[in-house]
């Protein structure tokens, strides 16, 4: 039973087999009836380290990467620069492949980047109290409207159909578990009513433009509802963050901010609120307080909001968080600083209206919506979308997202500071065409 | 020994009756001993209906939270806002100023169901350790 995945060593399962009485391995198997031990698996001979290197490569060689392809889809994970530092901070073996280390007389260091990820994440958002981070932004949301729910002590939650479809189900899903109804109401708000708990909106929204927070907020308000909205983290480089539009709950989606896409995960949720609600917050808390002997040092904290202590009565049943990718956003804002946020911003912001601009100029294109927008816009195309995305990526494009169940033809485009202006000008050379 | 002019639980709650069918209310000695240092109170507003050893509010310690239980029915008169900013003194002074709310008290026969002083110490003295 050698193998190099195997760190035993033959000493090693003698010393421990002496140790426990037993004479071999096979002997602590003999509970189990012969005829079940030594099963025979239809399986091919292991293979050397050079050969299995080779069988993964070619395997991954099978994706189309984004080293490889230009990339013009986004709609809820996006394709952004991801600076080296992050990659050395993160691998270090103390964060990398520690097990819940949580325990405050050896984690200090762990402790005290979790509590900077919160202290960053509450500079960017303008919100008072954060949280270290949930599963991803679409149970971040989920999360939120229960939140609302406890805090309001009311039965419904309102969501707008321009809230990302895939988070809008997520959400659907968390709220049904507690037998709470989730409706959809139009952006003039006639669906809101007294007995619901919050308001759900996107900014900016699933196809790419900005709406009317101040007056989503005051409505809301109006009603004793909170006003619950999930950002795009990158945009608050330029927008203004959600603290400052009276937002009650603010979630992220932290992906964009130093994480790879990696087919859709592992994300980041982040989750903020006011301070007023923090005993109604899910998720893990990191402090910071005093020891014995006075010296500053970081623990986690509120712990009886958590169902180890609460058990049914918990704000939520999660007990872990996004510890890896928390850091990678902490690195991230570190290292970019906010005028680097800004330039990131503003670099997605031109590029997309540079491109939305040559593409509304084609024959048989044009721009579905005038609202201001971000880095994301919908087109209307001369032909459906897939077979569009189809000749785009013969030619190393990933096209947008093809969006004609819900508007005919319609495409969704997202640019970042990732796509050259050489990228732009070919996709629409490649547009012109069709 | 705990107050004699006291009435209690069997949830470690106790109530001083005052003139005028009112009662203040509170969580006794041994109570806030097993919980370690509180953390957080949430007591029902003022007007707020109870029934008899239904849940009154919560209390939170570090690594543990309890829900506190009416001893009579009645309505929340007052709530201690001391103890609200200031939970340690329920540790501290859980018979006097860690009171935690004063009760109208609707039905005063409920008082008999409760333990008296003597009564609610052997209570104490028999619990399983």
């Amino acid at each position: 039973m050698t193998s190099p995945y195997l760190q035993n060593t033959e000493a090693d399962r003698k010393a421990m087999l002496r140790e426990i009485g037993v004479s071999s391995v096979e002997e602590l198997f003999q509970d189990i009836p012969e005829k079940f031990r030594n099963a025979h698996f239809n399986l091919p001979l292991p293979l050397s380290e050079l050969e299995l290197k080779e069988e993964l490569r070619q395997l991954s060689n099978r994706n189309a990467n984004l080293n490889d392809y230009a990339c013009f889809l986004g709609a809820g994970y996006y394709w952004h620069f991801i600076p080296s530092v992050i990659s050395h901070i993160t691998g270090r073996s103390e964060f990398y492949t520690a097990y819940t280390p949580y325990q405050a007389e050896v984690s200090q260091g762990t402790l005290q980047t979790i509590y900077e990820y919160q202290s960053l994440v509450c500079q960017l958002t303008a919100m008072e109290v954060s949280n270290a981070g949930m599963y991803d932004g679409s149970t971040a949301l989920a999360e939120a409207a229960l939140m609302a729910c406890r805090i309001t002590a009311r039965n419904k939650a309102v969501i707008l159909p321009t809230v990302n479809p895939g988070y809008y189900k997520v959400v659907d899903t968390y709220l049904s578990g507690h037998d709470l109804p989730l409706e959809k109401v139009e952006s003039n708000l006639d669906g809101l009513s007294p007995d619901c708990a919050c308001l759900i909106v996107q900014q900016p929204n699933f196809l790419g433009y900005f709406e009317d927070m101040a007056t989503y907020a005051q409505k809301a308000h109006e009603n004793g509802a909170l006003l619950v909205v999930i950002v795009d983290p990158i945009s608050l480089g330029m927008f203004k963050p959600p603290g400052n539009y009276e937002a009650d709950i603010a979630v992220a989606e932290g992906q964009a901010l130093g994480s790879p896409i990696s087919f859709g995960g592992s994300g980041l949720g982040i989750f903020t609120c006011r301070q007023e609600y923090l005993r109604q917050m899910p998720g893990r808390i990191v402090g910071r307080t005093v020891d014995v002997e006075g010296n500053p040092g970081y623990v986690l904290t509120l712990a009886t909001r958590e169902q180890h202590i609460r058990r049914e009565r918990a704000t939520s049943n999660i007990c872990t968080n996004e510890a890896l990718e928390a850091l990678a956003t902490t690195v991230y804002l570190a290292a970019l600083g906010r005028k680097g946020l800004h330039q990131v911003a503003e670099l997605c912001y031109h590029k997309a209206h540079y491109a939305a601009d040559a593409i509304s100029k084609l024959k048989g294109y044009s721009l579905i919506f005038q609202q201001p927008f971000f880095k994301e816009f919908v087109i209307r195309c001369p032909v459906p979308p897939y077979q569009i995305n189809e000749v785009l990526f013969k030619e190393r494009i990933i096209g947008g997202l093809d969006i004609n169940s819900r508007i005919e033809n319609g495409m969704l485009l997202c640019v970042t500071e990732m796509n050259t202006k050489q990228d732009i000008d070919k996709l629409a050379e490649i547009l012109g065409r069709l | 020994m705990n107050p004699q002019e006291c009435k209690y639980t069997q949830e470690h709650e106790w109530i001083r009756p005052e003139p005028g069918n009112k009662g203040k209310v509170g969580i006794t000695d041994y109570a806030q001993s097993g919980l370690g240092d509180i953390t957080f109170i949430s007591l029902p507003a003022p007007g707020t209906q109870v029934k008899q050893f239904k849940k009154l509010g919560e209390i939170e310690a570090v690594k543990v939270y309890s829900d506190i239980f009416s001893p009579v029915s009645g309505q929340v008169l007052e709530i201690n806002q001391a103890v609200i900013d200031k939970p340690q003194l329920v540790n501290q002074d859980p018979y006097g100023d860690g009171w935690l709310v004063s009760l109208e008290i609707s039905q005063p026969a409920e008082l008999d169901a409760l333990m008296n002083s003597e009564q609610y110490d052997r209570f104490v003295t028999e619990l399983p350790k």
